[in-house]
């Protein structure tokens, strides 16, 4: 496994304080809080720097890696030296009470659950619920992408799921569910699937599995709620002169008509072509006007701009001049 | 490793909702915290008198979201609802902006 420069990862000096330490933890932990950051990352960033912050604000863990000794850099090949954790006394509060199981090896090794601190804690301790004993949930997002939602159908997504071992050892086992989503999802939404989570010990009910929906951006169509928008390029004639144009929907291309006299930026409605609802209620689609303009890159097209500069009384500019 | 096939039947929305001992259990923590976070303006339940309040699963989503604020980074309810809600605002506007850019922007 990897040595961990907890150091480095909080980005404190070995000498710091324990208040230097905990204002880092602060400053780093809005900057990368999985809820707020918008930073690529931003939860493998988070789970390193509570794991880094678990060692560095418990004085006892703290002095004990830092008896690992500075040489150590991060990334190196490590093994738990064989004394580890002798000369310590341990006060067995289980002081964050976080989930752990997402830590590194590295942290496990040191200070989990089969190492002297874990089991230091566990004899002072004791289990967190005194009654019920009720598996734990798990939470997972699930990315589809807008047209699986549109229509429904099966994923197939990959779990990883912390398992207590009699000895006391947590062992991540992967496994996969294959779940079919209904027609309609949005996103956001929260999907439960009961008794998915973990097992309880000593015959408890299993907690349950939350599945949080997430859209895969698309190229072309972005929602809102049920609503689908999609801007539309079109000619200046199809909008001066009205059209019948393909527009592509989620259900397959509709032919839209275009008003004449439509302007750049203008909103249309095709109703009902938006994400199913409950009810056989749906959303809309939204198709935003984009004028685009032919390229004058030919002397054919340079000479219908030249007539229309002539022959149209037309100044883009009238507003600009009237509120002078 | 084996797949396991799973339908979904349960969808928390506007049209699934939960009322307040349902959600605490869910989101396993006290009623007494889904009322501290109702004052707080953090979940907003449909209906008057606390029996009847029913909560969507935008609810369910913020509760867990604000728990996490709260012991990561040290707010308090009011805290967390107001960043959950600054959070949704900014997430909107990029929404906004994105179309805006896809109008405007360079094809």
């Amino acid at each position: 496994m990897d040595y961990k420069d907890y150091y480095q990862i909080m980005g404190v000096a070995r000498g710091a304080s324990q208040e230097e330490i905990k204002r880092a933890y602060r400053k780093l932990a809005r900057k990368y809080h999985p809820d707020v950051s918008k930073e690529p990352n931003a939860e493998e960033r988070f789970k390193e720097l509570q794991e880094a912050y678990e060692v560095l604000r418990d004085p006892e863990k703290r002095a004990a890696y830092d008896q690992l000794g500075a040489r150590w850099k991060a990334g190196q090949e490590f093994r738990p030296p064989p004394d580890w954790g002798r000369d310590f006394e341990f006060s067995g509060g289980f002081a964050g009470g976080r989930d752990e199981t997402d830590f590194s090896d590295f942290f496990a090794s040191l200070f989990g659950a089969g190492s002297p601190f874990g089991r230091a804690a566990r004899a002072g301790g004791g289990p967190r619920r005194g009654h019920a004993p009720v598996g734990q949930d798990h939470f997972a997002r699930i990315e589809i992408s807008l047209e699986d939602a549109y229509r429904g159908g099966a994923h197939t997504i990959e779990l990883k799921s912390p398992e207590l071992q009699a000895d006391g050892h947590v062992v991540v086992k992967p496994r996969a569910l294959r779940v079919t989503i209904p027609a309609g999802i949005l996103e956001g939404q929260q999907i439960r699937l009961a008794g998915q989570g973990s097992s309880a010990t000593g015959g408890g009910r299993p907690g349950d599995l939350y599945l949080e929906v997430a859209f895969r951006p698309h190229p072309l169509f972005h929602v809102e709620g049920r609503d689908i928008t999609l801007t539309l390029p079109v000619a200046p004639w199809e909008a001066a002169l009205g059209a019948t144009v393909p527009v592509p929907t989620l259900g397959g291309p509709v032919e839209m008509r275009i008003p004449p006299g439509a302007k750049a930026g203008q909103k249309l409605r095709l109703k009902g072509r938006g994400l199913p609802g409950p009810g056989g209620s749906a959303g809309d689609q939204y198709v935003v006007l984009k004028v685009v303009l032919p390229p004058a890159d030919s002397p054919r097209a340079r000479a219908l701009y030249e007539q229309m500069k002539r022959e149209l009384a037309f100044n883009p500019r009238a507003d600009l001049e009237r509120g002078r | 490793m084996n797949v396991q096939e799973v339908t979904v039947i349960e969808i928390l929305d506007e049209t699934r909702t939960l009322g307040i001992v349902e959600l605490a259990a869910c989101a396993r923590v006290e009623p007494t915290r889904v009322v501290e976070m109702v004052e707080a303006g953090l979940l907003e339940p449909v209906g008057g008198a606390m029996e009847q309040w029913r909560f969507a699963g935008r609810d369910m989503r913020r509760l867990r979201a604000a728990e996490r604020l709260v012991a990561d980074l040290g707010v308090n309810l009011a805290g967390a609802a107001l960043i959950l809600d600054l959070i949704e605002e900014r997430d909107a506007l990029a929404r906004r902006l994105q179309q805006l850019n896809s109008l405007f922007g360079e094809t």
